[in-house]
């Protein structure tokens, strides 16, 4: 899925495929794509076809290739934007497809663009992030990041560009590419990404070596004016109703308070008056993180199509997006939502849990994930106080390959296997927003039956112990592990 | 032996010489390390001359040879290593070789179209191979954004 979008007519193909080709669900993955876990190696190229026929594909989601490019979830509606992020998405998208230099990396290359002020994208965790800035000319171009990443080996992506003009994108990351493609490690898979390469040469070294082979090709791959604007033709703002002021909520929410919460917690403020952006939750307790039946997503696109302009948005915390709801049709949405349990209102809390599909799916997991997160949805059961406990993002990943981006949680919970039994690592203080960080070892794992546990006694330590207005992760922050670590360890 | 260049078959005159072996008259493909050994005595060779590049090779070894070589011949090891690509490309591009700019070794027949877009003209697929499909390959996708 292109930067997260889907429209309605392709949601409902892939109820179709769930439905015929798999077991009735789908998976939406950290990166903004869809999972089918089930589908028989034979029916897979009518699967493609099917896919063909509404203008979906598999190509490059798999293999050392550059991958699906992603973005911002809230990209052309974010109030906090710069610039839609989207052009750009989709002219990197387009000269990535079946680029014939490129295929054949050391290893797998995600590009993600956020065009805010906030980084909703995770560009620091990315192969190359790519942010939409402003320079000292009030002139709008991108700062380049490489050689950020999640997996085995977190780091942060580090700025080798802080100011490219915008005619100059794809010179500079095919420069990149180049570079990388010649020079990243292909002797060690677990060394293969351009991180260990930007880490090994230095960053100093890495961006010489792009340099020199940028102002070679600079002149020759200009992206012009005309082009952009083309670009840009295909993300015009939908036909938005004019609205005087921001719709009056008052009386719906004191007559339906869980309406009033909802509105509060699963809704985004829209730069245009009238309008929010819905987040729909794929965090209902008793269904794994990021999971939706063929019938919700029928339900899904009809939906789109009466609120949302047929469009729907996948967000790599593993929910969907309706970008563009009238407020006045908000209460209605919401029934509707509810009526399909996609109306939890746990979006930013601790329930709102990226989770890989772990050993219930996977060859590579080591240690289940579905099963931790509900347990821990189970022991959460009080919206109440999750709400009280505010923003706090848990990650659970089956093995250290990470897919699930504990690394940077709030909390990170990673499955390792010790002689065939299933126990877990606790991170804190980790985050893949602004702040980019990666969470700290909390001490030695803990056992499966102990990790709901302690994950309330992490809360619990913060509840009992911060200060007024202090999120979860400013604590940590603030704190250290050392409070938690005690705690937990000691009634483990 | 057979090679597609240039959209044809024909038949291939080349040969190549191990490092070991004495160099012959004709056509003849041999390694950058021998390029970089020997390179005064090739110059004069009585016969054409090519250059066998591996993907762990550089490029910068056997630049000062392209005047004197008709074919570049990307042997390939391991069709999962991309390095080849870039190679061709930066001959083509960079060094705007016009020669021949082969593919032979363990690529895929799936990477034939992508080579071809990099720079390169002529295939010569692993014994047993037939050499006849590999035309067919030569326009997988009609369109392309790049």
């Amino acid at each position: 899925m292109p930067y997260g979008v889907l429209n309605s007519i392709q949601c409902r193909m892939i109820a179709h495929i769930a439905r015929h080709y798999d077991k009735g669900y789908c998976h939406f993955t950290t990166r903004q794509n869809i999972q089918f876990n089930w589908p028989k190696l034979e029916q897979v190229p009518d699967i493609l076809a099917e896919l063909a026929s509404v203008q979906m594909h598999a190509i490059q989601t798999s293999g050392n290739c550059m991958r699906n490019t992603t973005t911002d979830p809230l990209a052309g509606v974010a109030q906090d934007e710069l610039e839609d992020p989207r052009p750009y998405c989709e002219i990197i998208r387009q000269w990535t497809t079946l680029h014939p230099e490129f295929d054949y990396l050391p290893r797998k290359f995600k590009i993600a663009v956020s065009g805010s002020q906030h980084d909703r994208a995770a560009t620091q965790f990315h192969d190359i992030g790519v942010h939409l800035v402003r320079n000292e000319h009030h002139e709008i171009g991108f700062k380049i990041l490489v050689g950020g990443g999640l997996g085995r080996t977190p780091i942060i992506g580090q700025v080798i560009r802080p100011f490219l003009e915008k005619q100059h994108l794809l010179s500079y990351l095919e420069a990149i590419l180049r570079i990388y493609n010649l020079l990243g490690r292909r002797d060690n898979k677990y060394k293969a990404r351009i991180k260990i390469l930007v880490k090994e040469t230095g960053l100093e070294k890495f961006t010489a070596l792009v340099d020199q082979e940028w102002q070679c090709i600079k002149n020759t791959l200009l992206l012009d004016e005309a082009r952009l604007n083309e670009i840009s033709t295909h993300f015009t703002l939908p036909a938005y109703c004019h609205h005087d002021a921001a719709y009056d909520f008052s009386a719906l929410g004191t007559q339906t308070p869980a309406f009033a919460t909802w509105l509060k917690h699963n809704t985004v403020a829209h730069k245009v008056t009238g309008y929010r952006a819905v987040v729909l939750s794929l965090k209902a307790p008793n269904t794994p993180p990021g999971d939706l039946t063929d019938q919700q997503l029928d339900a899904i696109a009809d939906l789109a199509e009466q609120y949302s302009f047929g469009e729907i948005r996948s967000t790599h915390r593993q929910n969907l997006v309706f970008a563009d709801v009238k407020e006045a049709d908000l209460f209605s949405l919401w029934e509707a939502l509810q009526a399909q349990h996609l109306a939890t209102p746990n979006i930013g809390t601790a329930t709102d849990i990226i989770c890989c599909p772990g050993l219930d799916f996977c060859s590579l997991a080591n240690a289940g994930s579905i099963g931790i997160t509900k347990e821990i949805n189970d022991a959460l059961d009080d919206m109440d106080y999750l709400h009280d406990l505010g923003d706090i993002k848990i990650n659970i990943s089956g093995c250290m390959n990470g897919c699930a981006h504990q690394s940077v949680g709030h909390i990170g919970i990673l499955g390792v296997d010790k002689k065939g039994v299933e126990w877990y690592q606790l991170t804190l203080g980790g985050s893949s927003d602004n702040d980019a960080a990666i969470g700290e070892r909390l001490g030695p794992a803990v056992a499966k039956e102990d990790v709901t546990q302690a994950i309330i006694t992490i809360l619990d330590v913060y509840a009992s112990q911060r200060a007024e207005e202090e999120s979860f992760l400013t604590m940590v922050n603030r704190v250290g592990i050392e409070p938690f670590r005690e705690r937990v360890y000691a009634t483990a | 032996m057979q090679l597609l260049k240039n959209n044809e078959i024909i038949e291939n005159t080349w040969q190549y010489l191990a490092i070991d072996q004495v160099i012959t008259n004709g056509d003849i493909l041999i390694s950058a390390q021998r390029w970089q050994q020997e390179k005064t005595s090739l110059t004069t060779h009585t016969g054409q001359l090519g250059i066998r590049l591996l993907a762990s090779d550089q490029l910068a070894d056997i630049v000062d040879a392209l005047p004197h070589v008709a074919v570049i011949d990307l042997y390939i090891t391991d069709f999962t290593d991309g390095r080849s690509f870039s190679q061709a490309w930066l001959l083509r591009h960079r060094y705007q070789f016009k020669g021949e700019i082969r593919a032979s070794g363990d690529y895929l027949s799936d990477q034939v179209c992508y080579l071809a877009r990099v720079g390169v003209n002529a295939f010569q697929p692993n014994n047993g191979c037939n050499v006849k499909k590999e035309i067919n390959y030569l326009n997988d996708f009609s369109v392309h954004y790049q």
